[in-house]
């Protein structure tokens, strides 16, 4: 079997005068799993990219066993015995998963016959193989997440990869899944094949990798081994020391603020998305709605917020009911949101950050009067946010879309926090911000909860559930299959995502 | 990211909205010249002539030229103002009224284009087209004459009733479209587009009906507004100064936009929703209501730029009111495009388009060249505008704050 030994020298690509890789050094050694950590933004994807054939390096070479390579398309990596996971499934949902992996590559009979036989058969080894279970005949819509991606692996492995890149793995698995992904990427080193295995999640970088290499804004900052320490990974990073475990005071519940009762919530097609949901949210608590992505949390925080229809059931912000109220009732019943899609829900791109920090407030007293707006309030208003909140940006008159992701992000808190509100929802407030960020987010809606407010998370990222929930709702295809605390193990959460309550084991 | 700081000068050379609409404008005019070039018979003649004789190549040039330059010449001096006409009234002190009629006439034009491309701009900046702004401008006309011509009132309650009656005809005629949209979500460009025939024939039916047709007539021209709803000229009525205080509407239109899109709670609304209409959902915004106000505003408007042509220039209705070659509402459209809803740059746009038609009268006139180049060059004009990469790479420009300029021309809602 011929093993792959990678290097990359002094690899770099610009942007026009952004220079996303910056002489990139790396090594893969054959039946290494290599880690790439990095923030979102620090030129992971690009790397990869780069490597992948999709973009070419404005400098550097490629070496495959010390012969230098070049890519032009995809295929020329493919050919050199390079796959790639992408983070989004590149599958044909209505294909069976025989049909998926030799797309492409169909092998054929006489008369250019598809020949499945010989198909299914080479999955059937690869899936021995490599421990890989699958069905050949399944269709892929029908299968688990965590099992697609198995068809994805499989499918970079048919093509006879030597070195498979795996972008953000994760982000889509519940934690089983992810166990059982782990176990795969170790067979498949002990195998001999080589793994590329971009992350920001500290954990399962800790947990798979042989060698870590860590890059920010473009350049190599240094390497790890995994037995360095989440603290020190992260600081590395980030490029500053930061602090991983948020403080908090004791849950001290109080009073009832957001009650939701046998909430039933369809979605386009008519399918019944939030069926029959209960819960109550109360003053000085988080209450963390945990869950695979796509489970009805999208569609439960938007009826909350008044942009989604009620089939039935109830929602009251402190005793008043706001299903299917508008947008605007349920804000001035009370409720902040902070949205999962920042940029098409929370702010306005081509509008300043002053008029964005007073999006939902530009008829409050204090910033405007007889149908004319306060400009010089509104400025004072953006200019005490900005210092608070430490926004970064050149100005508050700056267009909101100039400002980085998580400085963006910062824009939405700070709007939601100066508002004067009993209840905050935030769906996905991390998703894509950088660990400086989140960890600034985080402080914040602890504060909120510690000053008596009732805050409703919903994450897919269980390490931030487990940072600030005092209680955990767990979401599966609708339903909410427990309500736990925070001690219990990621193993009984997991069950939990995967739709197993104790009922349904007996 | 270490450059000095670019000099005044380097900053007039990069891509900036106001290079690219000055060089837009220019380009326009280069556009027009090649059309007055191979369209006129003499100049492509004497190209045919080129290797007969020596130096047939500059003849040929100055034909051209000469073609060219008398076309503008009398764009100019037939819009802005005659230098020797001029120079002659204010040595002489007579022919005050020749010299000042050119710039007269443009601005009594430009004063409803600049009232009814606020209104279109205002509609574009909320991210709805309205397409009627030329139907609606009609019926306000047609409200007006009929208010200014039928009823006995004095001056200071005629006046502003009948400009209020073609607003609220305008408005009205604006909210047809905006509730359909809004409670059935009918598209408004389809809607708006076929009003506009709805109005176009209604004119011709009042036109020659019973009580808006001028009594004794059989041709389609309606009563005239009497002297107390008219708007009052600047000049003597014995001159052919016909500037009146439509400008003044319009320069308190062209204030009230700047108002109501930068300053108002209202257009904070508008332009919220106009950028990201699922942000402005989210944020309370009723987008319903955004949709009604936004045509109560732009039809009023229109309406108001309907009766003021009227009211200010010919005082009764003809068949062929607002509908000419590109009519007044479609105009506009290009106007709002050029000055990119910004309603000061607005103001600018109708201004300068307007002394395109009146010269374009005059260039007519005098050579011939017929006044679609007017209209010509009014279409190159707005779609340099809308390209503005084209024009940065055909200058060289320096890479500016391009993305600034981009044109909103995505709409929302279903």
């Amino acid at each position: 079997m011929l093993f792959m030994r990678l290097e990359l020298k002094g690899i770099t690509k610009r942007f026009g005068s952004f220079t996303a890789n910056d002489a990139i050094d790396l090594v893969v050694e054959p039946g290494e799993i290599h880690c790439l950590l990095g923030e979102n933004g620090a030129g992971k994807s690009t790397l990869m990219n780069v490597l992948f054939g999709l973009y070419s390096a404005d400098g550097g070479e490629i070496l495959v066993n010390g012969e230098p390579v070049h890519f032009a398309t995809s295929g020329d990596a493919v050919r050199k015995g390079i796959g790639m996971v992408h983070q989004h499934f590149m599958l044909v949902p209505v294909f069976t998963v025989a049909e998926n992996v030799m797309l492409g590559f169909e092998p054929t009979k006489s008369f250019n016959r598809i020949d499945y036989e010989t198909a299914s058969a080479k999955i059937r080894k690869f899936s021995e193989e490599f421990g890989l279970e699958v069905n050949p005949d399944a269709v892929v819509e029908d299968l688990p997440v965590g099992i697609q991606q198995r068809v994805e692996i499989l499918k970079a492995l048919s093509q006879e990869a030597e070195l498979l890149i795996l972008d953000e793995p994760t982000a889509v698995l519940t934690p089983q899944e992810i166990e059982s992904l782990i176990k795969i990427m170790k067979g498949l080193a002990a195998s001999g094949k080589s793994i590329l295995f971009i992350s920001h999640k500290l954990k399962e970088v800790r947990a798979v990798a042989d060698k870590i290499t860590v890059i920010r804004l473009g350049k190599v900052v240094g390497t790890g081994l995994p037995t360095d320490s989440e603290e020190e990974l992260a600081s590395k990073m980030v490029g500053r020391s930061v602090n991983l475990q948020v403080e908090k005071g004791p849950h001290n519940p109080g009073a009832p603020v957001l009650e939701v009762k046998d909430l039933v919530v369809r979605d386009e097609r008519g399918v019944a998305v939030v069926n029959n949901i209960s819960f109550t949210v109360n003053r000085g608590e988080v209450l963390a709605v945990a869950g695979v992505q796509g489970n009805g949390q999208s569609e439960l925080v938007e009826a909350i917020a008044g942009l989604r229809g009620v089939e039935s059931g109830s929602i009251s912000i402190n005793g008043i009911r706001v299903d299917n109220a508008t947008p605007r009732e349920c804000l001035d019943a009370g409720l902040a949101h902070i949205p999962e899609d920042r940029q098409r829900d929370g702010l306005v791109l081509s509008l300043s950050v002053a008029d964005n920090l007073v999006l939902n407030t530009p008829r409050a007293p204090q910033f405007a009067g007889r149908g004319s707006r306060k400009l010089a309030a509104v400025k004072e208003n953006a200019d005490k946010l900005v210092k608070d909140f430490d926004i970064r940006t050149e100005s508050v008159n700056a267009p909101v879309g100039s400002l980085s992701g998580g400085n963006q992000q910062k824009v939405i808190v700070a709007r939601e926090l100066s508002r004067n509100v009993d209840v905050l929802i935030a769906a996905q407030p991390t998703r894509g911000l950088d660990v400086g960020s989140i960890e600034y987010v985080h402080k914040q809606f602890i504060r909120e909860r510690d000053n008596n407010k009732a805050v409703l998370l919903v994450s897919s990222e269980l390490d931030e559930v487990f940072a600030l929930a005092d209680r955990i709702a767990v979401m599966f295809q609708g339903t909410i299959t427990g309500i736990v605390s925070p001690q219990s193990t990621r193993e009984s959460i997991g069950l939990l995502m995967a739709g197993i309550t104790e009922q349904s084991n007996d | 990211m270490t450059d000095a700081k670019p000099t005044l000068w380097q900053r007039y050379l990069s891509a900036n909205p106001v290079t690219i609409s000055f060089l837009a404008i220019l380009l326009g005019f280069v556009v027009g010249a090649l059309v007055i070039i191979f369209s006129s018979a003499d100049v492509m003649h004497a190209w045919t002539q080129i290797f007969n004789s020596p130096g047939g190549i500059f003849h040929a040039l100055k034909v051209s030229l000469d073609n060219v330059g008398a076309a503008y010449r009398a764009m100019f001096t037939g819009s802005v103002v005659d230098p020797t006409i001029f120079w002659h009234a204010l040595t002489t002190g007579q022919g005050w009224n020749a010299a000042l009629t050119p710039l007269s006439e443009t601005l009594t034009y430009a004063a409803p284009l600049a009232i009814i491309s606020i209104g279109v701009a205002i509609s574009f900046e909320t991210g709805l087209f309205n397409i009627g702004a030329n139907g609606q401008a009609i019926l306000g006309g047609i409200a007006g004459t009929a208010f200014g011509s039928m009823i006995n009132l004095p001056m200071y309650i005629h006046l502003p009733l009948t400009l209020l009656c073609g607003v609220a005809a305008g408005a009205f005629f604006g909210l047809i479209p905006g509730v359909l949209k809004a409670l059935t979500g009918a598209h408004e460009v389809i809607v708006t587009l076929m009003l506009n025939y709805v109005v176009a024939f209604f004119l011709l039916y009042s036109l020659l009906s019973t009580p808006l047709q001028l009594p004794g007539q059989a041709n389609d021209l309606s009563r005239v507004i009497l002297p107390s709803a008219q708007l009052p000229t600047f000049f003597s009525t014995a001159t052919t100064l016909r500037v009146n205080w439509g400008i003044l509407i319009a320069i308190a239109v062209v204030a009230f936009g700047w108002w109501f899109l930068n300053r108002s709670t209202m257009g904070f609304d508008f332009r919220v929703t106009g950028a990201n209409p699922n942000a402005a959902r989210a944020s309370g915004i009723n987008p319903k209501k955004v949709i009604i106000y936004v045509f109560l505003i732009s039809g009023g408007l229109a309406g108001l730029a309907g009766v003021v042509q009227v009211d200010g220039t010919t005082h009764a209705l003809d068949g062929g009111f607002l509908i000419g070659s590109a009519g007044i509402g479609f105009t506009a459209i290009t106007v709002s495009l050029l000055g990119r809803n910004k309603p000061i740059n607005v103001f600018w746009g109708a201004i300068l388009f307007s002394a395109l038609g009146v010269g374009g009268r005059i260039m007519q006139a005098e050579t011939g060249i017929p006044l679609d180049l007017a209209t010509i060059i009014q279409s190159a004009v707005v779609l340099f505008v809308a390209t503005p990469v084209l024009v940065q790479e055909i200058f060289r420009l320096r890479e500016g704050n391009l993305h600034t300029i981009q044109l909103n021309t995505k709409g929302w809602g279903t």
